[in-house]
């Protein structure tokens, strides 16, 4: 290292220059490459969803996902305390950004699903088959597993109390023993299980089920904290504080 | 100039001979945090390896003008940007594989291996050699995290890059999946044991007592 590079003026030119040049090369890529991440987070989605409705196995590549996607899922708004319909809040609306927004900001009390807010306004989405007419809604739900949050989407059959599927697309669990959500083996069992029991929410997952209880779901062995977790969060979104009202009302039926 | 045999070198010598990982001990951290699958283990290999190489390339260049007071806080500039624009190239064709990765594509920022190389050898080398010395040593830490990602994931979970050799009991199988090696901590022995194994075939690379 010679002494002559070590004038206060160089050092402080080199660095500009080389901040600048890596600024620029950053906010190039991050620019340049906003569309493709945007179209994969839509994909992913549209994806998680199609697999909610059972028709993913219909669709093997990206742009049949889309068209299938466009073809048989619309996006409702539900007003979770009326359980009606309204019109899209805004146009970037995000239901988990807007538990955080005043106007949409509902608390949640006397629950222990994992969260403290949630939006007034749910996004659901109707899958329409061949005919047109509304076979399955889905829900998304969200609540604590053992580490983090965990997302997923409830999908019901449009008798408003059968459970068809519940996939999770987002969560932090222990491979190999809660992650085992995602495990088909497991995803299986859901299937024709009850929200409801004479009117009170009756889903539960529990030690030793069998398949003959219609309203519980065995839980998973290794993971006591996950299987509470998804019971939690099944029994908050189909209580009173979530999509009760509004599946009891059946509005997509009219 | 360099000649052939010195490029062989740069690029083949961290493998086996010195390994970042197994003789350096250095990128041990995300070594035992995304080993659990051989894919992800393939993509962190391969985002670490483009980042040496270019970084390396990169400071090799302005190594001259780099003034010394100034000259780790510059490393780190051009390594944080060229980890970013990997993320981002990562979320925008692989974003499947970006997610299970979330966190620790930003961590090669601090992954030891890339500064190391940077701060000694790319900052007294030519650029060529550089580059090639950045390779190497991606290709020695991708080599470490390849044999450790395909033990964990065939004896964790009964697969290969998702393909099922030993069908497990959930699946209806007859092997059931050892849970000590789906966890993180699970590589320290791995990596212990490999250590171990490179250091009795090459007994040079065994510290003197102190």
């Amino acid at each position: 290292m010679s002494a002559k590079k070590e004038t206060l003026g160089k050092t402080v030119g080199i660095v500009v220059a080389v901040c600048l040049v890596c600024s620029i090369v950053v906010s190039g890529a991050a620019v340049g490459l906003r569309s493709l991440q945007a179209t994969n987070a839509a994909l992913d989605k549209k994806t998680n969803i199609l697999n909610a409705a059972g028709l993913l196995d219909q669709a093997s590549n990206q742009d049949e996902i889309a068209s299938l996607y466009d073809a048989r899922v619309e996006e409702k708004f539900v007003e979770l305390a009326t359980g009606e319909y309204v019109e899209k809040p805004s146009e970037d609306f995000d239901m988990y950004k807007a538990a955080k927004i005043g106007e949409f900001n509902v608390p949640v009390e006397k629950s222990n699903v994992g969260f403290k807010q949630r939006s007034s306004i749910a996004s659901v989405y109707h899958i329409k088959n061949e005919a047109g007419e509304v076979s399955r809604i889905i829900l998304p739900v969200h609540g604590s597993g053992l580490w983090d949050l965990m997302y997923g989407f409830l999908a019901v059959d449009n008798d408003g109390h059968t459970i068809r599927e519940l996939i999770y697309y987002q969560h932090k669990e222990t491979p190999g023993l809660g992650a085992e959500v995602t495990n088909p083996a497991w995803q299986a069992k859901w299937d024709g299980k009850q929200l409801y029991k004479d009117g009170e929410v009756a889903i539960s997952v529990d030690k030793n089920v069998g398949n003959d209880n219609q309203y519980a779901v065995d839980a998973l062995s290794g993971a006591t904290l996950t299987s509470n977790g998804v019971e939690n969060t099944l029994v908050y979104w189909a209580g009173e504080n979530g999509y009760e009202t509004y599946l009891k009302n059946q509005s997509w039926k009219s | 100039m360099a000649d052939t045999k010195e490029m062989k070198k740069a690029l083949f010598g961290p493998i086996i001979d010195s390994n970042p990982i197994a003789l350096h001990v250095l990128g041990i951290c995300s070594a035992l945090a995304i080993t659990t699958k051989l894919e992800t283990a393939l993509v962190m290999s391969l985002a670490l390896t483009t980042v040496v190489a270019f970084s390396n390339l990169f400071i090799s260049l302005i190594r001259n003008q780099i003034p010394s007071s100034v000259r780790i806080i510059i490393q780190m500039t051009i390594i944080a940007s060229l980890v970013i624009v990997v993320d981002q190239v990562l979320k925008a064709y692989s974003y499947e594989i970006s997610k299970q990765l979330s966190v620790f594509v930003g961590l090669i920022i601090t992954n030891c291996i890339v500064m190391g190389r940077a701060e000694a050898y790319a900052m007294k080398s030519p650029p060529l050699m550089s580059f090639l010395d950045g390779i190497g040593n991606g290709l020695g830490y991708s080599f470490v995290l390849i044999v450790i990602g395909t033990v964990k994931e065939l004896f964790g979970f009964g697969t290969i890059l998702g393909f099922e050799i030993l069908p497990l009991v959930q699946n209806g199988g007859w092997y059931t999946g050892n849970g000590l090696l789906i966890l993180p901590f699970s590589s320290f022995i791995l990596i212990g044991l490999m250590i171990w194994g490179i250091r009795t075939f090459r007994p040079e690379q065994v510290e003197p007592k102190e």
